[in-house]
């Protein structure tokens, strides 16, 4: 293992992030497809299908009208915030897939390139920076419009994001504790023997409610609430605008995907007969695709309902959850 | 307990519906057989000979329960007719907006000239494309019928199969 020169590795780096910013993009606009498609299917229907061969243009065609969609500031609006709020959410979302690893450290020409932008040794900890930091995209992005319908959005947002993120943090203990290390790359080869899906069920179904409500999806996508609140803290966003907040909903679907199957189901490891980069997206899309099947079957549910759930439920077990492994780990040693 | 119960059955039966027929009809590429009595925008027919089957009786203006169809008759010449009786509609105008597509006019129609075909794809730019007169109501084609004998007093023009549009119908706008 050689070290790279500084400047190759400023080079590598701005490469992997440029790519990966693609990625995550294009993954975004074809997993709208697919959930499109797939609740189609789920509803009789065929989904979209008729831009392109079985519509897979239609990502293209939806990206040039959010485009070409009239962009509005109201008049009363916090210009300033008003603006940076769906590009706050936006950077967020993208910033925290930088530490996720997809595969196991590429060997090129002599040099490891480990296939994440960074690896640092606390990764897990920078996603769950990331991903609380969000929730300002979406505090400021409600207050900023001078709109009662977009702050009320704004705060059952944030509220709802952060009655879910310590029960999701405890649910990450009980696998850092099984794991011994808070590095990503660590947690995946610990699940060598066995996927912790197997180790720690219930951790697992906790941990997959958490994230469904942290990027706010059904049946927990209450900041949504087109029935209550027209669009929540969106509601005076159009155009491009509008559409950083959904892609960064989107990308935090796919973060927390991604967070899934590297805690719970092995992230790269498989049986050879694929390369593990191959291993990995087919585990995400694996759980995009549970999450799409859950808000096809699952209505929303109340604010109050969310509330218990959150803190009467998940919190409770989640601290049983980890109790129980801590002391298991304690007493294996 | 039971609540996780009812999710699981609730994803099992989302699943299940998952592998179902869909019901989609991809509709402009396949179009249903639509009912025979279907009603769709409106047709004055023609008798086998070309002859306009609509005579002018403004029966169907009075039938019309939206107050769509408007008819401005005007006599025949009588060398040159354009119905077999002794008026014709020189005037025919149904508004499309207005109609709710009821099928009284077709039944008001003592000639059987209107009636509601099975074109249902209305769609314009502007209220006023949708006002149809009768360049757009009158079939070019002639229809099987042939003119009923006894019904109408004998005329003695000169019948106007092959002929093509018959003269000063395009006059007849700037008369309207």
């Amino acid at each position: 293992m050689t070290a790279l020169s500084p400047l190759l590795w400023v080079a590598g780096v701005a490469i992997k992030s440029l790519i990966l910013v693609l990625l995550l993009l294009g993954g975004f606009a074809y997993l709208l497809l697919f959930e499109r498609k797939i609740l189609g299917y789920f509803q009789f229907r065929v989904g979209p299908n008729r831009v392109g061969p079985w519509g897979l243009l239609q990502p293209v065609a939806d990206g040039v009208k959010a485009l070409f969609k009239e962009d509005i500031v109201p008049a009363q609006a916090d210009r300033t915030v008003y603006l940076a709020a769906p590009v706050i959410s936006l950077f967020m979302a993208l910033a925290a897939y930088a530490v996720i690893p997809v595969g196991p450290p590429l060997e090129v020409a002599g040099y490891t390139i480990p296939l994440s932008i960074a690896d640092p040794g606390a990764g897990v900890l920078v996603v769950l920076a990331f991903s609380s930091l969000a929730v300002y995209g979406v505090a400021l992005g409600g207050w900023a419009s001078q709109s009662k319908y977009a702050l009320l959005g704004g705060l059952r947002s944030s509220a709802q994001l952060i009655s879910y993120e310590i029960a999701m943090a405890l649910n990450i203990l009980s696998v850092l504790v099984l794991a011994g290390s808070v590095r990503l790359a660590d947690i995946v080869e610990a699940q060598r023997s066995l996927p912790y899906a197997i180790v720690q069920p219930l951790g697992f179904v906790l941990y997959l409610v958490c994230a469904a409500a942290e990027s706010a999806r059904a049946p927990f996508d209450l900041p949504e609430a087109e029935t209550e609140l027209v669009a929540g803290y969106h509601t005076e966003y159009s155009g491009l605008r509008m559409a950083m907040f959904f892609i960064s909903e989107y990308i935090h679907l796919i973060t927390q995907s991604s967070l899934i199957t590297l805690f719970y189901l092995g992230g790269w490891l498989g049986p050879g007969f694929l390369h593990p980069v191959a291993w990995f997206v087919l585990k995400v899309a694996a759980v995009l695709f549970f999450f799409i099947w859950v808000r096809a079957t699952l209505p929303r549910l109340r604010y109050d309902q969310l509330m218990a759930l959150g803190w009467k439920v998940l919190l409770p077990l989640a601290v049983v959850n980890l109790v129980a492994y801590a002391s298991w780990a304690a007493l294996a040693g | 307990m039971s609540a996780v119960k009812g999710i699981l059955k609730g994803l099992g039966t989302t699943w299940r519906l998952l592998w179902e027929r869909k019901h989609t009809v991809p509709y402009p590429d396949r179009r249903r057989v639509r009912s025979p009595r279907f009603r769709g925008r409106h047709e004055l027919r023609r008798y086998a000979n070309g002859m306009e089957m609509c005579v002018g009786c403004e029966l169907c203006q009075v039938a019309c329960p939206a107050n769509a169809i408007t008819v401005y008759a005007a006599e025949n010449d009588p060398a040159r007719p354009h119905s077999p009786g002794e008026r014709y509609a020189f005037r025919y105008e149904i508004d499309l907006l207005r109609c709710i597509y009821c099928g009284l006019c077709e039944e008001a129609c003592p000639t059987d000239a209107l009636h509601l075909t099975q074109q249902f794809e209305l769609a314009a730019f502007s209220r006023d494309a949708l006002v149809y007169g009768r360049d757009l109501l009158v079939s070019p084609e002639a229809s099987p019928f042939a003119i009923p004998d006894g019904v109408y007093p004998p005329f003695h023009g000169v019948t106007r199969r092959g002929e093509g549009e018959p003269a000063g119908v395009e006059g007849e706008r700037e008369r309207a």
